[in-house]
């Protein structure tokens, strides 16, 4: 009987998941890194509740202003609020990250899973087009995408998410050529299983620890190709706020007021700190085998 | 450290030759995904000029041949390309697309190339510094700023050199590309991001290196520390960072747009985003051309002095 609740733990495989956490919570600097994306989470959605002000409400008269007990971080030169909009732009920058990590994650995470399964030609055939798609300046093609179809909010999540799912498809294929010859997965051959649930539901399940890596990892360089096409006036439009924007705007007036750069700079550097930070710890508890890079 | 693609006993000749012929079908992918993929968009390069008339966007048109089919089209510019005519550029017409690319890349180079020196230059020796003291302030304090180095982006970097050195300190000018005093600052923001990388590198390469046998030989020989690091354990140590550097090449290329837009440098990335912005279709198609050329080229170029470098890639090579 115990041998059988012992051996039900095993598949349901929550030692594993236990000893990650146990790992993750032992690393300092993951652990603060992960309130602290919690912290800007919540200053970005629940945020402008809370401000007595509008991303877009303009007080031309009083221009731009210092730090003051009114505006916390000041005003831009059309006297909007600076907290309320670097509460929006996190709004903006955190929902591209999440949106265009996803779409990344569907991607690679299937055609990778996918190349990996079947193997052989189709595998050499697969991972050669991973090898072509790897020599394109894609970030070009974003950037031509961008001009000619109009900054649309939609279009960016799959622009960006088009370009990071080679990675993703490279590291999902070298989990599934391993675990292929696993006995488990010949069981599903002897059960007559079809491809797509042994994939699906014991492939990629068995394969979750360096895709959540990964996929956190994914993050920040999504936001920084959000906030780098933004800057180039190529993301989100404005009156909206994004963080690239802001710190595109902040720079236009450095030299009168700095604060206007120096504030969206903080926000976005240090929430690119923080994901890294966690990234880095997420891959030691679940994965240690996995190098630095 | 070897790569079991050339682990098939070609020559290195073979090898090289091969590469390059891999280069063939890639920029032939790298046109026609371009070339369609600004010619499907909606507008033109004739459409924001509100000085143009129906009749002169009419003959404009007739005169770059752009009311002609698509597939005519794309089969006039491949085989232009093919003959080195990268055609007229639209909206600069005072120059051809060859000529515009021919100015401005030299100063792309350039400031690629101090790029590479910077991150090289501070990598190497921030790595160096960390792996011979592991785990004290040593290690501590240039492993800290490296993390600080990756996540600060270009963008924000840059405005904040300016805003200290140029507009607070009055030390160095704010944008421009005369004077050698000009290039500090882009250089240097350019180059930031991959020193922390080569620096993550360095140490790691550096540490695996040092705790091998023939460097405790080295030691009970009785060379000095200085003398182990130079000649033993350096090259072993670096082979991680010179795999690094095609893609690092790479990176830079994108990294030039956004530093050549905020120190006003007349480089090849402003020139690339101002014809995507002004809808100049041959000057797109040329710039990404050669983006995509120069990222080949430099991934092969890392490729051949990796090899060089690590006896074990050579002879298998």
């Amino acid at each position: 009987m115990s041998e059988a609740i012992a051996l039900q733990e095993y598949e349901k495989g929550t030692s594993l998941w236990a000893d990650a956490w146990h790992r993750l919570q032992k690393n300092r600097l993951a652990v603060i890194s992960a309130a602290g994306i919690l912290c800007i989470v919540c200053f970005a959605v629940i945020g402008p509740w809370f401000t007595a002000y509008d991303y877009d409400q303009q007080d031309t008269a009083l221009g731009a202003s210092a730090p003051s007990a009114a505006h916390w971080l000041g005003t831009d030169p059309l006297g909007r609020d600076l907290l309320t909009r670097v509460m929006y732009g996190g709004r903006v920058s955190l929902l591209v990250g999440l949106c265009a990590t996803t779409v990344s994650l569907l991607i690679g995470v299937l055609y990778g899973a996918i190349s990996g399964f079947i193997g052989g030609r189709v595998d050499h055939f697969l991972m050669r087009v991973v090898d072509v798609l790897y020599a394109l300046p894609f970030t070009i093609f974003v950037i031509i995408l961008m001009v000619f179809f109009g900054r649309n909010f939609i279009l960016l999540f799959f622009a960006i998410g088009a370009v990071e799912w080679l990675t993703m498809a490279r590291i999902v294929r070298s989990q599934v050529l391993s675990l292929r010859e696993k006995e488990f997965v010949e069981a599903t051959t002897v059960l007559g299983l079809p491809h797509h649930h042994v994939i699906l539901r014991h492939i990629i399940p068995n394969a979750l620890g360096p895709i959540i890596v990964y996929a956190t990892l994914t993050i920040p360089q999504v936001m920084l190709l959000e906030a780098f096409l933004s800057f180039l006036g190529l993301g989100v439009q404005p009156p909206m706020s994004s963080w690239g924007i802001l710190i595109k705007e902040g720079v236009e007036t450095m030299e009168e007021y700095p604060w206007l750069l120096l504030f969206p700079s903080i926000t976005l550097t240090g929430t690119l700190f923080a994901l890294n930070f966690l990234g880095d710890g997420l891959r030691d508890a679940l994965d240690p085998r996995v190098s630095k890079d | 450290m070897w790569s079991p693609r050339r682990d098939r006993g070609h020559g290195m000749t073979r090898y090289i030759l091969t590469r390059i012929l891999a280069f063939i079908p890639v920029l032939l992918a790298v046109i026609t995904i371009t070339f369609f993929l600004v010619r499907v968009a909606p507008g033109g390069p004739f459409d924001s000029e509100r000085a143009v008339t129906e009749t002169t966007k009419k003959m404009l048109e007739e005169a770059y041949n752009l009311d002609a089919p698509l597939y005519v089209q794309y089969w006039d510019y491949l085989s232009g390309v093919v003959q080195g005519d990268l055609g007229p550029s639209f909206r600069k017409p005072s120059r051809t697309v060859r000529e515009w690319i021919e100015l401005r890349i030299p100063v792309s180079l350039e400031l690629g190339a101090y790029a590479i020196v910077v991150a090289l230059f501070l990598g190497l020796g921030a790595g160096i510094l960390a792996a011979t003291k592991p785990n004290s302030l040593r290690d501590y304090a240039p492993m800290s700023l490296a993390m600080v180095g990756i996540c600060v982006p270009n963008f924000v970097l840059g405005p904040l050199l300016v805003l200290v050195f140029s507009l607070w300190l009055g030390w160095l000018p704010v944008s421009g590309w005369q004077d050698p005093v000009d290039k500090i600052l882009p250089s240097l923001t350019l180059g930031a991001m991959y020193s922390a990388y080569i620096a993550r590198l360095t140490r790691g390469g550096m540490l695996e290196v040092l705790s091998q046998d023939f460097i405790r030989t080295a030691r009970a020989k009785g060379l000095s520390e200085g003398a182990i690091v130079v000649k033993h354990a350096l090259r072993g140590g670096v082979q991680p960072v010179v795999a690094y550097l095609g893609p690092a090449a790479a990176g830079m290329l994108t990294g030039s747009f956004v530093v050549e837009t905020i120190f006003q440098i007349p480089g090849l990335g402003r020139e690339f985003v101002e014809s995507a912005f002004n809808r100049d279709y041959t000057m797109i198609i040329g710039t990404v051309l050669v983006y995509a050329s120069l990222v080949m080229v430099l991934n092969l170029v890392a490729d051949i002095v990796h090899a060089w470098l690590d006896p074990r890639v050579r002879r298998r090579a």
